[in-house]
Formats: structure tokens, C-alpha cells, sequence
């Protein structure tokens, strides 16, 4: 579905560059002729916010960076400094740290949409799995990032974060001690995750690029999940899609200086404001809150390699959802139970966010073990049968004729 | 831009076998250091001497913790009740076997010295807590016993002893 490109410049000089590199007709055939369905709604402005979020990230993390020294006796009165003395260091760090929050909170959005609209589905396969991969990099780079302040619970979070490895038997201990760099977390682990955190966000663009790319050859899935069949069905990416994703963008920045302003701290932990202590694990320790859903379900297994796994299974288990999935329908607006247990799923993924906020005691175990048995089974069990046996709605002609019939 | 194939062995084919294998080698070469240089330093390694405590200030039924190796060490002083409560245990009824006279040096009875680090995902457990009067752990709630045993929740093992010996009756040497 790529564009056609009709570029011609009129200006000499950019004719005579775009003989040289045609970058020019690469931009205009993807951001500005590139055919978009013209039904989309606001739940496709999504991909522009992250990719949004993660220029802020970018932006703010190159200049904390500038101000930040990554060493155990120094960091947390770095960040302190930062707070306190650095010319708006305060409002960069609260981008900074806030603007991890709203990244997931737009990536979570970006794949519930996907899975609702079947966006996963034949030919975006590769697509699906390169936005996993995003994932998957997006929640170590918050990961190495959350370490670096180094108050308790960046230090604790790291010791129980390296220490999932510690469940591979055999070479576990190894393995740990050599992320480490020592006996414990300490100096030299700061030290390489500081240096992983400033990488990761630069792979994160590069997998952003294959995403972008792999998006434009299968072109965008839309709420009717049915390809364009003629020109009625599409309008150009600018005006139409540009307005469209730029005016969200907006309305999402205003949520973002929400918390940036009124409530900066509401996102984290209090805890994180004590300086790390290797003696002192704090009473109650937790993940950040997008980590939530998954913590619940390493807690809810009570052997230790089993729910590392189970941990990361959860999320690997995304990657291969094009096949489970074995409908040939992709929208649910055409799928009616399956829309039913897409709202089950959505709901039990709140639950374990919940419940991995929940001490791992008495009833909130028991809880968290339903929820974890429903989230593997929406993916192995509900999915694939529902493909064989729901009786789906008849699809629209085309496009135009889906948008056309409600007008 | 074409290649022309030839039918004999050449010169080319030569030179791409031992291209291939000397990047082969390299690049296996290359790996060792780049790993490697992520293991603990010099400096922590020497760090990591063994250290000496002396446990005549440690009163009875107290607990103590010393850094070894940047890793917590507990030294439990236990009373005749703790004592009698970590041999009065079925062994075999425990998920990680073993009794109290393998935890401890023998002669020594009232000493307990463990890594004091939690053989699930490595937070430090509190004393004096659980209900087998051991430790406890914030973190997902395993509990140990007064011989280190774990006892109940998600930790796999006992807590961990570190390799010690009594250089006195009153002074054990870790490491």
C-alpha cells in the first residue's frame, strides 16, 4: 500500500538534490501521499504519541544526562541536584519520569487497540512482533532507567529484578554475579546500567524504523478490519492524518502536564526517596506500576523457576498471538463473543495490575492465580476456539460502504 | 556486474575459506574480553577478603548483621528455646532438608551464621519474625525458621551459610 509518489519539486536546488538522495519523495510518499482508510479513528493516533514520547524521553534523558553522576556515593545527591539546582531541572526530571508513565500508558492503549481491531492479523504478523520487541525493550530500558536515582527502591527493584536470572539452574549464580559486575548490586552495576539505559532508547528508534517500515508495506489495519479495495476507501496521511494524530497529540500533553505539574509524584514510590540501603529491604516493595500485571503473576505461582517463567512467558506469549488467534474475522465489531472476552482479558490485566500492587498474602494470592490461569488461557484455550466455533457478523463490502451505511 | 563461476578450486575459493575461518576465530576471540570484563574487578575480588567478628558482645537471642562480599552475614545467638525448636523439626517434612547439626559447627550449637539474603529474588528477610521465629521475608512472604530452614512461601532453599570457622571460642573468621 505505499504511496504512489507524485513529488516534484519546484525549487532548482531541491531538484537538483533529490537527483542526488531522494530523501524528499520518501518523506512525501510516506507522511504525506502515503493512502490511509478513511475510517480511522482516534484509537490509531497512538503510534504518533509514542513516537511522540519517545522524542520527549530522548530530549529530557540527553539532558538529565548533562547533569546526572552515575556512582552509588553520588547519584542520589546528583538526582537531588537536579531537583534543587539545575536551571528547571525539576520540570526536566518530571517530564523525564513522568514520560515514562505516559510512554506505557500509550503503548498499553496502542496494543489493546490492536488486538481489538485484529491489527495482528495476516499480513501483520511481522509488524505485531516487532511492536512486541519495542515492548519488551521499552520495559528494560524503564527498568535500567528506574535503577539510576538510586534510592531503595531502584536498588531493591534491581536486586529483584537481576535476580529472576538467579532461577535458571545450574549457571543462575554465575549469570547474576556477572550482571552485577560484583557479590551484590552495587557500583559497577549503576555504572553498565547507566550506560544500557542511554543505548536502549536509540535501539528502540531503530525498531521503530523496521515497525514504521513493515506498517507501510501492509499498509494500516482500520475499526472495519477489511483492506482498502478502491481510492473512495482511502484519503492521503496529510491533512488527513496528520491534524488527526497532532490535534491527540495535544489533547495527550494535557494529561501529561497534568501529572507534570499537579501531581509529579503520584506515578512513584515515596520509598524511592530514601537513599538505597544494602542492609534494609523496604516493608512493602513494588514495581513500577506498569510492571503491575506482570509482578502479580510471578507472585501468584509459589515455585521460584516456575513464575519467573510464567512472568516471562506472559509477555513472550504476545508474540505469537497472530496464530492463536485463528479467526479470519479481525475486527470485533464483527466478532460479538469474541468482543465480550476481549473485555474479560482487558479486565483481568487491571486485576493483576491491582493485585501486584497487594501485599502476597491470604486472598489476593488465591485471586491472582484465577487471574493468571485466565490470562494464559484467553491465549491458549479462549482464541483459538473461538475462531472455529463463534459465528461472526457479515462484513462490509468496503470501507467506504461501512462509513457511508452509519452516516 | 556478473561473476563468472569457474569449475576448478581457485584462488578466490582459498581466500574465502581462510577469510571466513580467520573471522570466525576473531570474532570468538573478540567475545572473551568483551564478557568477561562484565565479572566482578580485580578490586572486588581483594575486597572480598575474609573478615574476622567477634561474637562475645552478641547476647543471647540476638541477631546480628556484618557485610561480607557486599552481602549481608546474620549471626544468630540463639537461646536453649530456639535451639530446641530448630532439632525438634521432622527433617523429611522440610523443602529443603537438612538438620539443624548441618547448619551449624559442631560444639558450637548456639551460632547460626547465614547469607542473609533471601534464596528467592534476594531481598534481606527481617528477624525475629514469621511464624517459625526465624526470619521473614517483605518481599513475597517467605519464612525461615530458627536454623535458617525455609519454612513456608516462594524461596526454593535454606538461607545460604557462609563458608566460616571458629578461630576461638569467641571469634569466627567468614570467608
Amino acid at each position: 500500500m505505499s504511496g504512489h509518489s507524485t513529488y516534484q519539486p519546484q525549487n532548482a536546488f531541491l531538484q537538483w538534490f533529490e537527483k542526488r538522495l531522494p530523501i524528499g519523495g520518501l518523506i512525501h510518499s510516506s507522511f504525506v501521499a502515503y493512502p490511509t482508510p478513511r475510517n480511522l479513528n482516534y484509537w490509531w493516533t497512538f503510534g504518533g504519541i509514542l513516537s511522540f514520547m519517545l522524542g520527549v524521553q530522548i530530549i529530557t534523558g540527553i539532558v538529565l544526562a548533562m547533569h546526572y553522576t552515575p556512582h552509588v556515593d553520588l547519584a542520589f545527591k546528583s538526582v537531588e541536584g537536579i531537583m534543587r539546582d539545575v536551571n528547571y531541572g525539576w520540570l526536566l526530571r518530571y517530564l523525564h519520569s513522568n514520560g515514562a508513565s505516559m510512554f506505557f500508558i500509550a503503548v498499553y492503549i496502542h496494543i489493546f487497540r490492536g488486538m481489538y481491531y485484529g491489527s495482528y492479523k495476516e499480513p501483520r504478523e511481522v509488524l505485531w512482533i516487532l511492536g512486541v520487541i519495542i515492548y519488551l525493550l521499552m520495559m528494560a530500558t524503564g527498568f535500567l532507567g528506574y535503577t539510576l536515582p538510586w534510592g531503595q527502591m531502584s536498588f531493591w527493584g534491581a536486586t529483584v529484578i537481576t535476580n529472576f536470572f538467579s532461577a535458571i539452574p545450574g549457571v543462575g549464580e554465575a549469570i547474576v554475579t556477572w550482571l552485577w559486575g560484583g557479590y551484590a548490586v552495587g557500583n559497577p552495576t549503576l555504572n553498565r546500567f547507566y550506560s544500557l539505559h542511554y543505548l536502549l532508547p536509540f535501539v528502540i528508534a531503530g525498531v521503530v524504523v523496521l515497525h514504521v517500515w513493515a506498517l507501510h508495506v501492509a499498509g494500516q489495519n482500520n475499526p472495519a478490519g477489511i483492506e482498502p479495495k478502491s481510492d473512495k476507501d482511502t484519503v492521503p496521511f496529510t491533512p488527513y492524518a496528520t491534524v488527526k494524530d497532532g490535534f491527540f497529540i495535544a489533547v495527550f500533553c494535557i494529561m501529561f502536564a497534568w501529572f507534570v505539574f499537579y501531581t509529579p509524584n503520584f506515578l512513584g514510590h515515596a520509598d524511592n526517596y530514601v537513599p538505597a540501603n544494602p542492609a534494609v529491604t523496604p516493608q512493602h516493595i513494588v514495581p513500577e506500576w506498569y510492571y503491575l500485571p506482570f509482578y502479580a503473576i510471578l507472585r501468584a505461582i509459589p515455585n521460584k523457576l516456575l513464575g519467573v517463567c510464567a512472568l516471562f512467558g506472559s509477555i513472550l506469549i504476545l508474540a505469537f498471538l497472530p496464530w492463536l488467534d485463528t479467526s479470519k474475522v479481525r475486527s470485533a465489531r464483527y466478532r460479538p463473543l469474541f468482543r465480550q472476552f476481549f473485555w474479560l482479558f482487558f479486565a483481568v490485566c487491571i486485576g493483576l495490575g491491582y493485585l501486584g500492587a497487594m501485599p502476597a498474602e491470604g486472598v489476593y494470592v488465591t485471586i491472582a492465580r484465577v487471574l493468571t490461569f485466565y490470562y494464559f488461557a484467553h491465549f491458549i484455550i479462549v482464541l483459538p476456539l473461538l475462531g472455529i466455533f463463534e459465528k461472526t457478523k457479515p462484513l462490509p463490502n468496503s470501507i467506504s460502504e461501512s462509513v457511508l451505511s452509519k452516516a | 556486474m556478473t561473476t563468472v563461476p569457474s569449475a576448478e578450486h581457485s584462488r578466490r575459493d582459498f581466500l574465502y575459506i581462510a577469510t571466513g575461518s580467520v573471522a570466525a576465530v576473531g570474532a570468538a576471540a573478540t567475545l572473551v574480553p568483551l564478557i568477561t570484563q562484565m565479572n566482578p574487578d580485580a578490586s572486588t575480588i581483594a575486597a572480598g577478603a575474609p573478615i574476622e567478628v567477634d561474637l562475645a558482645p552478641i547476647a543471647d537471642g540476638q541477631i546480628i548483621k556484618v557485610f561480607w562480599r557486599s552481602k549481608p552475614i546474620f549471626i544468630f545467638h540463639r537461646t536453649q528455646k530456639e535451639i530446641d525448636e530448630a532439632k525438634s523439626v521432622d527433617v523429611a517434612t522440610l523443602p529443603d532438608p537438612e538438620s539443624d547439626a548441618q547448619r551449624t559447627k559442631p560444639g558450637h550449637e548456639p551460632w547460626l551464621v547465614v547469607i542473609g539474603i533471601c534464596t528467592h529474588l534476594g531481598c534481606i528477610p527481617i528477624a525475629h519474625e514469621g511464624e517459625y521465629h526465624g526470619w521473614f521475608c517483605p518481599c513475597h512472604g517467605s519464612q525461615y525458621d530458627t536454623a535458617g530452614r525455609i519454612r513456608k512461601g516462594p524461596a526454593p532453599k535454606n538461607l545460604v551459610l557462609p563458608p566460616y570457622q571458629f578461630v576461638s571460642d569467641t571469634r569466627i573468621r567468614i570467608g
